[in-house]
């Protein structure tokens, strides 16, 4: 049941990602993205990360995705050109990325004592996670609020109409 | 009944997260759409996250064999993947209002174009 599960959600996980690459319109990579998001969030309750879960598809795939999106309807976007890009991201990047790649897979199979995942097996509840992050990691908790509002902040700042423009106008 | 029980082994997350990661590294340097490159960040935070979650299952399955050590640090792991979540909206929300920004100044969301700052 869970091989099922595993190999179904990383299957529908890797062609979103694959098809986030190939597909040339932004709209179409985004809608891929979400994909992969939701498969990832099945994969975390899988892991028995229920709450983590709930929190990908309220906070990726809801609220970040729902961004995306209304940019890339704001801002009209069409059709990307396939220009060729960066010599040196061609010819230094993806051999790099091809050898990181490599690397990974050789450290990550040479794990010693790596245990496996079973259904219904070692669930974290929110009671556990919660637990710890309201007693002993309040104080970073509390910090990202203020992040949160700085960036919101931040964000209406930038995107304000006429920017820096106004004094000439006016 | 003991194909309901199969494990699957965590390399295969980590492998998975480990693909994720190497792909958004791809779309990042090949994509020439600003909003696709931002994505193939995103796509990069996601494969890190998955690898967070299955070492903290790791861990969690430890603690609950072995009975050692503190309960509380197996759920850390997973802490730390909220808080990659609320950065990665803040990151989001600000990224997008550049963008927006950008757009306005030079009216193109070509990489290829918005090169003000090359060399």
């Amino acid at each position: 049941m869970h091989l099922i599960l595993f190999l179904l959600f990383a299957g529908f996980c890797l062609a979103g990602a694959i098809n986030l690459l190939l597909q040339t319109h932004p709209i179409n990579s985004a809608l891929s993205l979400i994909v992969v998001m939701t498969s990832l969030a099945v994969l975390y309750l899988l892991l028995g990360a229920e709450f983590l879960a709930a929190a990908q598809i309220i906070v990726y795939s809801g609220a970040i995705m729902v961004l995306f999106v209304f940019v890339v309807m704001l801002l009209n976007a069409g059709r990307e050109e396939r220009t060729l890009g960066s010599r040196a991201a061609r010819i230094v990047g993806l051999p790099a990325v091809v050898a990181l790649l490599a690397v990974l897979a050789t450290l990550i199979l040479h794990i010693q004592g790596l245990g496996g995942a079973a259904i219904s097996q070692g669930i974290t509840t929110t009671e556990d996670l919660s637990r710890v992050l309201f007693h002993e990691l309040l104080l970073p908790f509390e910090v990202t609020s203020v992040l949160i509002l700085i960036a919101i902040l931040g964000a209406v700042a930038l995107a304000r109409h006429g920017n820096g423009e106004r004094p000439a106008a006016k | 009944m003991s194909f309901l029980h199969q494990e699957v082994p965590l390399a295969w997350y980590l492998l998975l997260s480990a693909a994720l990661f190497s792909l958004g590294v791809v779309g990042f340097l090949l994509k020439r759409n600003l909003i696709t490159v931002f994505m193939s960040i995103e796509l990069m935070l996601n494969g890190v996250n998955l690898s967070f979650v299955t070492f903290a299952h790791q861990w969690h399955m430890h603690f609950l064999n072995t009975q050692s050590g503190p309960g509380a640090d197996a759920v850390k792991g997973q802490i730390f993947v909220f808080f990659v979540m609320m950065v990665a909206a803040a990151e989001a929300a600000v990224g997008l209002a550049i963008i927006i920004a950008v757009f306005r100044a030079r009216a193109t969301l070509a990489v290829d174009r918005i090169d003000l700052m090359k060399l």
